[in-house]
């Protein structure tokens, strides 16, 4: 182990939605190229970890730190690929607009983005696949190929960790092919990803690490490790309905309130 | 696949203008009174327009100048708005800030522009503050909680008003105006606080537009690249606030939404692209302010503000109807020209298989038989053999011995282009249903359904690709002879 922080590291990190508890101290810890997959059932906070982590949810307790640092300080090294529920597909943008949303963190603020930025949307349209389409309307593809406008702006962040919720939601074998070519392109750079997934029948064959979650960590290690059917079995199956019933119970509890602030955006 | 490009307008609702429109309609012939036109002379129409147009009056440059800036503001904001789904927040904040323009007239003691702005624009939050807050701490959905907001606060607006305009200064002072709208009690003070409001807006527009762009597509990865989404759109609430409160004089407070929404609805038809819708906005509010103004200017007895609206709503109906790719009208007469195609090409592709039944051994085709090949009655088929022979597809030719040329046409034949496009047709139908049956895995009594349509719209290119793919077929798979590209090119031979 060298001196340099790692990529991603979790310490006790609870959080609570409307006061009901969704995640109970969460450890984790990420190395440099590693592919994580997080995986467990609906409701199980997937997604509430990686919008914590990137601290858009306010955490009840426990710290993130991202390359060393709390999540607010180190934006420009993290790449996220949110839901493709999460945007309006209808909004006035093109596909290149949105790959070169990836490149608004470089710019910083008030300045207009260069040839190099446009360059680099370009190449990573191209990588995945979908450099013809650079003038359309965003709302006018595919699932699968959304999904691959969400990973190309990804790419162009050249961010060091990459946080990506769900990205192989409603695409195609093929598309979920390229992406996993390039997710592994970005290992193999040496990249960290963290990427939730819902199908446990390809888990196994995509990630080295895995995190087992359903409110709280099941286990978390390498896939061999990992995927057993005991913990598989420990992670969706109903050996925690006791735990669920007391955190509904425990919502009423004032304690979880203390950092209660807006949860779902502003509108 | 097709549900995703079956929709080529990207607008939102596109109905919501026409509410404003009924509106304007209902405010221009109920409600003459609480409008006032420009000049109130009796010259004649074109003394009027030349007065208008010449802008030598001052008080004929102050209402262009405010419509002016007003349907600029209004327009950017509006597209703002608009294509983050929050039209009716505009129209909330409109009703919203009523209140706080009587704090404001009550503070001041007179109609001071800038009171007037401060304590509309802290009404405004107040308003946006209580939607936020019901929506947090409440089950109660967005569209209602706005709809709480609005009527809430335009009650309360409504109750002060009328108080003060009972008071003895409150008399003369023009208040009311807010409610309806008069362009002409604009002051020169009125139309620094719309300058100040549009120039904060183009600086909002020209040096936050990709900051904004991010945040109105994707909150999420706004935040997740460090932008404080929360400031950015409280940026947004504020400039909003200023161009409705600086409009209310304009327009009044029904109306304001109308500006704000027409506009960019409009633009949204016409361009897919953020930076050109709202440049598009932008200049239809600009020009909806100057026409309105100047019809009200030359009408008797016309309100201004309903009229800019009515304006703004003409637009949005000749865009809707007329716009070169989204206009009703191009798309319905290019599916026409498309239907009239295709029965020309039926039609052509019924005589070459007519000539093909008779082994290409003579050039006449009998127009009975096109009709019983494509099973349409005679009236019918004269119909579209008269259209092929204006198009130049066909001759007619009258049966040997028929001195007199009978009205309908009984014999033709194919002219070169005629041939040249059966050809074509009926290339493209075998081809296809080749390709069906050997690259598809078709069964050979399924393809004929598919082909009949394809056959209108393979362009030569996917021709070539698909006779590569087949390797140059001579024979469809019903062992009919696919015509090639010498039998285009060198014409009917008998």
């Amino acid at each position: 182990m060298t001196d340099a922080p790692s990529p991603l590291e979790i310490h006790d990190l609870t959080v609570s939605y409307q006061r009901k508890p969704v995640l109970y101290g969460i450890d984790l810890v990420v190395g440099e190229g590693s592919l994580v997959g997080v995986i467990g059932p609906n409701g199980g906070g997937k997604s509430t970890l990686i919008k914590s982590i990137m601290g858009m949810i306010p955490h009840n307790g426990g710290w993130v730190k991202i390359f060393g640092k709390p999540p607010g300080k180190s934006c420009s090294r993290v790449g996220y690929v949110p839901q493709r529920e999460s945007v309006d597909w209808d909004f006035p943008v093109s596909v290149l607009d949105v790959v070169l949303m990836g490149r608004y963190n470089h710019a910083g603020w008030f300045r207009r983005l260069g040839k190099k930025d446009r360059r680099i949307a370009c190449e990573c349209l191209e990588k995945v696949n979908m450099l013809p389409f650079a003038d359309r309307q965003i709302g006018k593809l595919s699932g699968g190929q959304q999904q691959r406008v969400f990973l190309a702006r990804a790419l162009a962040q050249e961010s060091d960790l990459y946080l990506m919720d769900e990205p192989f939601a409603g695409v195609d074998a093929v598309t979920e092919k390229a992406i996993i070519e390039v997710l592994r392109e970005l290992k193999s750079q040496g990249k960290s990803l963290v990427v939730v997934h819902h199908d446990l029948s390809t888990a196994r064959e995509y990630f080295d690490q895995l995190v087992l979650l359903n409110m709280r960590l099941i286990a978390v290690g390498k896939v061999e490790d990992t995927f057993t059917r005991d913990l598989l079995q420990k992670t969706y199956g109903g050996r925690l309905t006791i735990f669920t019933e007391v955190a509904d119970q425990s919502a009423g509890i004032r304690e979880y309130d203390k950092e209660r602030r807006s949860v779902s955006s502003m509108e | 696949m097709n549900a995703i490009y079956s929709n080529p307008i990207p607008v939102r609702g596109w109905s919501i203008p026409l509410v404003p429109f009924a509106l304007g309609c209902i405010a221009l012939f109920a409600l003459p009174a609480h409008g006032e036109q420009i000049g109130g002379t009796n010259d004649g129409l074109l003394e009027r327009s030349l007065r208008f147009l010449s802008l030598s009056d001052g008080s004929v440059r102050m209402v262009v100048m405010g419509t002016l800036l007003m349907g600029f503001g209004c327009g950017i904001m509006g597209g703002h708005i608009v294509t983050r789904r929050l039209s009716l927040f505009g129209d909330t904040l409109s009703h919203a800030v009523l209140p706080g323009v009587a704090v404001g007239f009550l503070w001041s003691q007179s109609k001071d522009s800038w009171a007037i702005l401060i304590g509309a624009t802290l009404a405004g939050f107040l308003g946006v503050a209580l939607i936020s807050m019901i929506r947090k701490t409440t089950r109660i959905r967005q569209d209602s909680a706005l709809g709480l907001v609005l009527s809430g606060f335009y009650a309360f607006g409504i109750c002060m008003l009328t108080r003060i305009q009972k008071m003895e200064f409150g008399n003369q002072s023009g208040i009311d105006k807010y409610l309806f709208g008069q362009v002409v009690g604009l002051s020169e003070s009125d139309l620094w606080t719309m300058l100040l409001s549009c120039a904060l807006i183009l600086l909002l527009t020209v040096f936050l537009y990709k900051e904004m762009l991010v945040t109105g597509f994707d909150s999420d990865f706004a935040r997740s690249i460090g932008l404080p989404v929360e400031f950015l759109q409280y940026l947004l609430w504020l400039l909003l606030a200023f161009s409705v409160i600086t409009s209310l004089q304009v327009v009044g407070v029904v109306l304001v939404s109308a500006l704000l929404v027409i506009p960019a609805a409009t633009a949204s038809l016409m361009t897919e692209k953020m930076d050109r819708l709202l440049f598009c906005s932008a200049l239809l509010g600009c020009a909806a302010g100057v026409i309105g103004s100047f019809i009200s200017f030359l009408g008797s007895h016309l309100p201004t503000g309903p009229l800019i609206v009515l304006v703004s709503a003409a637009f949005f109906l000749v865009t809707l109807l007329f716009h070169p790719r989204t206009g009703l009208l191009p798309q319905w007469l290019s599916s026409r020209d498309r239907d009239r195609r295709i029965l020309r090409e039926n039609t052509l592709k019924a005589a070459y298989q007519e000539l093909e039944a008779m082994d290409f051994k003579q050039e006449i085709v009998p127009v009975s038989q096109l009709a019983s090949r494509r099973r349409i009655s005679m009236p019918q088929a004269y119909r579209e053999v008269e259209s092929l022979v204006t198009k130049k597809f066909v001759t007619i030719h009258s049966p040997p011995g028929d001195a007199s040329p009978s009205l309908q046409p009984v014999m033709l034949s194919l002219t070169p282009k005629g041939w040249e496009t059966a050809c074509r047709i009926v290339r493209n139908h075998r081809l296809w249903e080749l390709y069906l049956t050997n690259e598809a895995r078709y069964a050979p009594d399924h393809v004929h359904e598919d082909a009949e349509k394809i056959e209108h719209v393979l362009g030569e290119e996917t021709v070539r690709r698909i006779e590569r793919i087949l390797s140059n077929p001579r024979r469809d798979p019903h062992g009919k002879l696919i015509p090639s590209q010498q039998d285009i090119e060198r014409g009917f031979v008998a």
